[in-house]
């Protein structure tokens, strides 16, 4: 399986491509992409040098484009369209249908991959996209028990990647408006989720409190880890019991799956991770290239190596991780 | 301009969903989407039941559609969907995922296109016009900006004559979908044994903030807004900018009222902006948070 890793910026992307990345991925420096934050992200220079660097070590480069074009802002996504065809890059990452026709009339040779923001979650929405814009791959959103990413497997006319590791999404991509409710800004409009700009901090007698502009999504005691607002996941009051009502701070790790999903037939494992540091990049991609190196020799005889599980666990929210929907008790 | 009323979001026993249809059939309402739109596990109503249901309201004169799920996993729900795609009685089908947007396409039927189709500009809106696609319902957290766009778009391309266009004007906003069920977890029991605790919920389980403020609905494995989303004032505007359908999202009590408000609104051709209540809700339309609520001179 190709290990396809999150570049956030050149430092990154050259940590990825040096720990063993096979492919990485990255986005413009505009909402164009559904991490449009500020410090990160490429503009045309570091974009240049990215792809250089990468194709000397044979690293595939993939740029998303995956965020929802509104009229106003058409232009802006065919130009990135543009800016990547011209760059070299092997393929974008694209949900937009209108951008997606407009890639595949222009550049019928480029790569088209579905993006997880696409929220193709079966076979039957993959043959509509393979169909109407020749897709070649598609990443499966991570609401998918084991047993249905198998069945999509099994009948997906594309090539799939599934996320192995990082910052769980617990609703399905690409249809989630929880955040333009609470702040005006969501991953399909502002390629942002519980944006940095809506954050608030205060401490007060009951505590250390994060909110979303006025809204309390957690509220912290003297001692507990406070984590960013991210606002599924905070705590909240269900019939007069406050707990995460909707998920716990926690990163998927599905190293364990390795055997089953390379069995499955998934070709491609991506990490989440654009937002994070080169130093976190570093970790996951050593490990999980590790890990799937020794999957290549030991085969069925393939065991996750406690090491790894404990690397993976210190960079983790919370510092726990799940298996997430892969597996049906979470569910 | 039509009003609708949209599939029921919840889960209520068999005789009470049937009520619920008779009472609306006596209202006003020229559009009744129906069926399951939320999970598969729900099983009052079956498939059977559902397109059984949606003949019978055929016959009255109203126009009857049936609605789909929005997220589909597992084989038995693409099995389930093909039966409603397929159905042989002619009735229109409301896609709410890509799957039956495949579906009913390959099958060269017309489809509506629902709220969770993503559809954000007038280019994705072409395509799936020519793919049959005979209305939409814009997502949820657009605005009339947007729309105007779109619609101004879609006119000079020239297919804006194809299409009618529905806008979610009234009820609990659909805000995501999991594949973890909250309702199930806020009783401790994980999907796969939820006992079908959602049907005792009529209008979803409020979750608030620790400053006990309405945050969202937990519907299951759907997520809804906390306040109810409400542009009866906007009527004039979205009759001007060319919305041809404004849709009534079901509550358990008093939705024939708001058809019956809505239906007022639109013979008096102009509405009492003091109707907004407190927990109501409008800043999607207005380019702001969902959760905000604009006051519109």
């Amino acid at each position: 399986m190709e290990l396809v890793c999150p570049a956030g910026s050149l430092p990154a992307l050259r940590v990825a491509v040096d720990s063993g990345a096979d492919a990485v991925y990255m986005g413009f420096k505009d909402d164009t992409n559904a991490r449009h934050f500020a410090g990160l992200n490429f503009n045309d220079r570091k974009a240049r040098q990215a792809l250089d660097y990468a194709i000397d070590r044979k690293v595939k480069v993939f740029v998303a484009i995956n965020t929802y074009a509104q009229p106003k802002g058409w232009k802006r996504w065919q130009e990135a369209v543009d800016r990547a065809y011209d760059l070299g890059v092997n393929a974008l990452i694209v949900a937009d249908m209108g951008v997606l026709e407009y890639a595949c009339n222009k550049y019928p040779d480029l790569a088209l991959h579905l993006s997880v923001q696409g929220s193709a979650t079966n076979h039957e929405a993959l043959k509509f996209y393979h169909k109407n814009f020749g897709i070649r791959r598609a990443v499966l959103p991570r609401v998918l028990s084991l047993a249905q990413v198998k069945l999509a497997a099994e009948k997906s006319p594309v090539d799939l990647e599934v996320f192995g590791f990082g910052s769980l999404c617990i609703m399905a991509e690409g249809r989630c408006y929880l955040s333009s409710y609470v702040t005006d800004e969501s991953p399909n409009t502002c390629g942002a989720c519980s944006p940095a700009k809506a954050v608030r901090w205060e401490e007060t007698a009951e505590g250390r409190e994060s909110r979303l502009n006025d809204v309390l999504i957690d509220r912290y005691r003297e001692g507990e880890n406070a984590g960013y607002p991210t606002l599924c996941k905070g705590r909240f009051k269900v019939d007069d019991h406050v707990y995460n009502a909707l998920e716990e701070p926690t990163s998927l790790n599905t190293i364990r799956l390795i055997p089953e999903l390379s069995a499955a037939g998934i070709k491609a494992i991506k990490l989440e991770g654009r937002q994070r540091s080169p130093a976190y990049v570093e970790q996951i991609v050593r490990v999980w290239r590790e890990a799937l190196d020794a999957y290549a020799i030991e085969r069925d005889n393939f065991t996750p190596r406690s090491e790894w599980m404990d690397s993976l666990s210190k960079v983790s929210e919370g510092t726990q991780t799940t298996l997430g929907a892969y597996s049906r008790p979470w569910q | 301009m039509k009003i609708s009323v949209g599939p029921i979001l919840y889960y209520w026993p068999k005789q009470q969903v049937l009520d619920f249809y008779q009472r609306l059939l006596e209202s006003s309402v020229d559009i009744i989407y129906l069926g399951e739109a939320v999970c598969s596990k729900r099983h009052e109503l079956r498939i059977e039941d559902w397109i059984e249901l949606a003949v019978k309201l055929n016959e009255s004169g109203k126009q009857v559609v049936l609605s789909t799920l929005a997220l589909i996993e597992a084989r038995s729900e693409l099995s389930g969907l093909q039966k409603i795609c397929s159905n042989n009685d002619g009735i229109l089908v409301e896609a709410n995922d890509m799957a039956a947007v495949q579906m009913l396409s390959e099958q060269g039927l017309p489809f509506v296109s629902g709220s969770s189709i993503n559809i954000y500009n007038a280019h994705t809106l072409k395509i799936l016009q020519q793919q049959g696609m005979q209305r939409w319902v814009m997502p949820v957290e657009l605005n009339r900006e947007t729309l105007n766009d779109i619609l101004a778009e879609a006119k000079t391309m020239g297919f804006s004559d194809e299409i009618e266009t529905e806008v979610f004007a009234y009820g609990k906003l659909p805000l995501a979908y999991s594949a973890r069920c909250f309702t199930a977890r806020m009783k401790n029991l994980p999907k796969d044994d939820c006992r079908y605790s959602c049907i005792d919920y009529p209008d979803g389980v409020v979750m608030e903030t620790q400053e006990d403020q309405e945050l969202f609905t937990l519907n299951g494995i759907q997520t809804q807004s906390g306040y109810c989303y409400n542009l009866l004032p906007q009527l004039p505007e979205m009759i001007n900018l060319g919305v041809d359908v404004v849709r009534i999202s079901p509550q358990f009590e008093g939705t024939e009222q708001v058809v019956q408000q809505f239906r007022n609104g639109l013979d008096q051709g102009k509405v009492d902006a003091g109707l907004i209540a407190r927990q109501h809700c409008n800043g999607y339309w207005f380019g702001q948070s969902g959760m905000s609520t604009v006051q519109d001179r």
